[in-house]
């Protein structure tokens, strides 16, 4: 197989909030084989909140992100559901909209940039199951999850809404029967979850101005796949990461019960199974301790 | 092309309710051929007509136009009417789960007490506000360029299906919901409309946009494709603007992105948070500390920046279109 490459939009949070989630694609990128350029240059794609402030502004970052990506000429691989949804959401609405596309070029022409619209975006949970393929994280996994329940926890930006998931990905997957992380729990080799929350919302994008509603939404999660058995969960979103690891006593509080879960980025799960270290996947960083390695 | 009709047999699990005499909820189990031809509605019939006659749901149009048919299909809020069985087997199998839009408030079976939306959708002024001619020469005319700025948001049926889809309305009583700001939608963007109110009353926190956590399960289940998350989004653009975005915590967490851009590409998170919270960004701190321990905080030294930051700064500048 030709080496896999891509043009990594590491987002904001693979920086700063979630380290272990830069360490661990990174990881699990060279155990595949898989050769990640950063994109340095890029910015953040607005979170879904410079949107509500300034669309334009949020296209015209996003496209120069994109433009970026088209000059090494590979295709885009985020590590962020939001990440995704912003900036999958940017091209489908650039090159769908002629006058859009160039409004937003004229703006990147200041810089010396320019939106073509030739790069595709996925997220490195679709990069490895479909590009790389299941079949063949399967035949390198050097310990197997076996003794794990692992709940998947998919994110909403990732499989909602559904046109981005049609257009951008080979298998594109149900929002409402996800399944590409509970393939890629049962690739590793453990028992994937099922439970009703797991494609729900975590709340991030309202921890600030409506904490209440976004604790609960936290809550359920984490005692939906408590009540069905999960040692621990699983997530490709550094979002729902932070809300699922950090959140958990706000959570607890709000739905009157005591939860917690180790939540382990989809990176750091793939990583344990393929051989990578503790120290090599950063499980140092959860709040909620991960102590079953 | 000869039209071949298949069937296949599928499990219902029913979700039961009488509020009159039952203290819980139950669910009844039906097996039956189900035929390619059928939408979810005919199995509402056949079970009310050929297992039991007192099993309730709401019905009427049958052509996706009145929206009294929206049940959940395996939590999936669907349209009864409109939803082909097919596909519904081809989503979740032939184990099928028909529950009511909301459990909470089940009054007998799949017929729900719907006042709280008619209270919300009634509490955003759904309708145009405007001093009217008694005596007009001439209609009101409205453009097509105009009429298109309403976006489709008046193709709304009022099901529900999106309403009880959302996950805030699901935990918080006061949140509008979708299908409000969605009717919200359709009057602000109608020229004809002068109502001094009906943006501001969306604006209050708990009950308006801000409290939308972006979660798209609205667009995802919405059987007229009218894109509420996308209303939504707009209502929170025509706040700023139109200059009514009041300094709150929402709104200077939507403007601190752009500072935050402007000064380093990517978000400074911390410094992000104190734009937004102000003074009570204390309240944090708990969770900060355990986080700062774990490594997740970095010192200011340690903040990234993007490349080319020039590159950023310029499009920051000449491409802001909004004020706050």
């Amino acid at each position: 197989m030709e080496k896999l490459r891509y043009a990594l939009f590491t987002g904001c949070t693979a920086k700063q909030s979630t380290p272990e989630q830069m360490m661990s694609t990174l990881a699990v990128a060279d155990k595949l084989g898989i050769e990640l350029v950063e994109l340095t240059e890029a910015s953040c794609c607005g979170a879904s909140h410079l949107q509500d402030y300034d669309e334009f502004l949020s296209l015209v970052l996003n496209a120069r992100n994109i433009a970026y990506a088209e000059k090494h000429g590979l295709t885009m691989v985020t590590i962020c559901n939001t990440c995704q949804l912003n900036t999958a959401m940017t091209k489908h609405k650039l090159d769908n909209d002629a006058d859009l596309k160039a409004k937003v070029n004229e703006k990147l022409a200041e810089v010396g940039l320019e939106y073509k619209g030739t790069s595709q975006i996925t997220h490195f949970l679709y990069a490895i199951i479909d590009d790389f393929g299941l079949d063949k994280i399967k035949e390198m996994v050097v310990t197997p999850l076996s003794q794990f329940n692992i709940a998947p926890f998919y994110g909403c930006h990732n499989i909602r809404p559904s046109e981005l998931q049609n257009e951008t990905h080979k298998s594109p997957e149900s929002a409402y029967r996800p399944t590409s992380l509970d393939d890629l729990i049962i690739a590793c080799g453990g028992q994937n979850v099922d439970y009703e929350e797991k494609n729900k919302c975590c709340g991030f994008h309202v921890e600030l101005q409506a904490p209440k509603t976004a604790a609960i939404l936290t809550g359920n999660a984490i005692a939906g796949a408590m009540d069905n058995d999960a040692d621990w969960m699983v997530t490709p979103c550094p979002l729902c990461h932070l809300k699922l690891d950090t959140q958990t006593h706000h959570a607890s509080e709000a739905i009157g019960r005591e939860v917690q879960l180790p939540v382990l980025h989809m990176q750091q799960m793939v990583g344990l199974a393929l051989g990578c270290t503790p120290a090599e996947l950063g499980l140092k960083h959860h709040v909620a301790k991960v102590d079953f390695v | 092309m000869e039209h071949t009709i298949t069937t296949q047999k599928v499990k219902f699990k029913v979700f039961r309710f009488n509020a009159e005499e039952d203290y819980l909820p139950y669910y009844d189990d039906y097996e039956m051929e189900v035929t390619s031809e059928e939408v979810v509605l005919d199995i509402l019939n056949r079970i009310k007509w050929d297992h039991d006659g007192s099993f309730s749901y709401r019905r009427s149009c049958r052509h996706g136009i009145c929206g009294a048919c929206a049940i959940k299909v395996n939590g999936r809020s669907t349209l009864a009417c409109k939803e082909s069985m097919n596909d519904m087997v081809e989503l979740f199998g032939n184990e099928l789960v028909l529950e009511p839009l909301s459990k909470k408030r089940s009054v007998k079976d799949m017929i729900i007490d719907k006042s709280d939306f008619w209270e919300k959708h009634a509490a955003v002024q759904p309708y145009v506000v405007t001093d009217v001619d008694e005596a007009p020469e001439m209609e009101n005319l409205v453009s097509p360029e105009d009429a298109e700025a309403l976006d489709e948001a008046d193709l709304c049926i009022q099901c529900g299906a999106c309403h009880y889809a959302c996950p805030a309305v699901e935990v918080n009583d006061d949140f509008f919901g979708p299908a409000a700001f969605a009717a919200a939608y359709r009057f602000e963007a109608d020229v004809r409309d002068e109502s001094e109110t009906r943006l501001m009353d969306v604006n209050q926190m708990g009950q308006g946009v801000w409290d939308c956590v972006k979660c798209f399960e609205c667009r995802e289940v919405c059987p007229k494709e009218i894109d509420p998350i996308g209303k939504i989004t707009k209502l929170h653009q025509k706040l700023f603007q139109e200059g009514k975005a009041e300094s709150n915590v929402a709104t200077r967490h939507a403007v601190g992105f752009i500072h935050s851009i402007a000064k380093r590409g990517v978000l400074d998170e911390g410094g992000l948070v104190l734009y937004s919270e102000g003074p009570a960004i204390v309240k944090h701190m708990p969770v900060a500390f355990k986080m700062f321990t774990k490594g997740k905080i970095p010192m200011p030294w340690q903040l990234p920046k993007s490349d080319n930051m020039d590159e950023i700064k310029t499009l920051v500048k000449s491409s802001t279109t909004a004020k706050f």
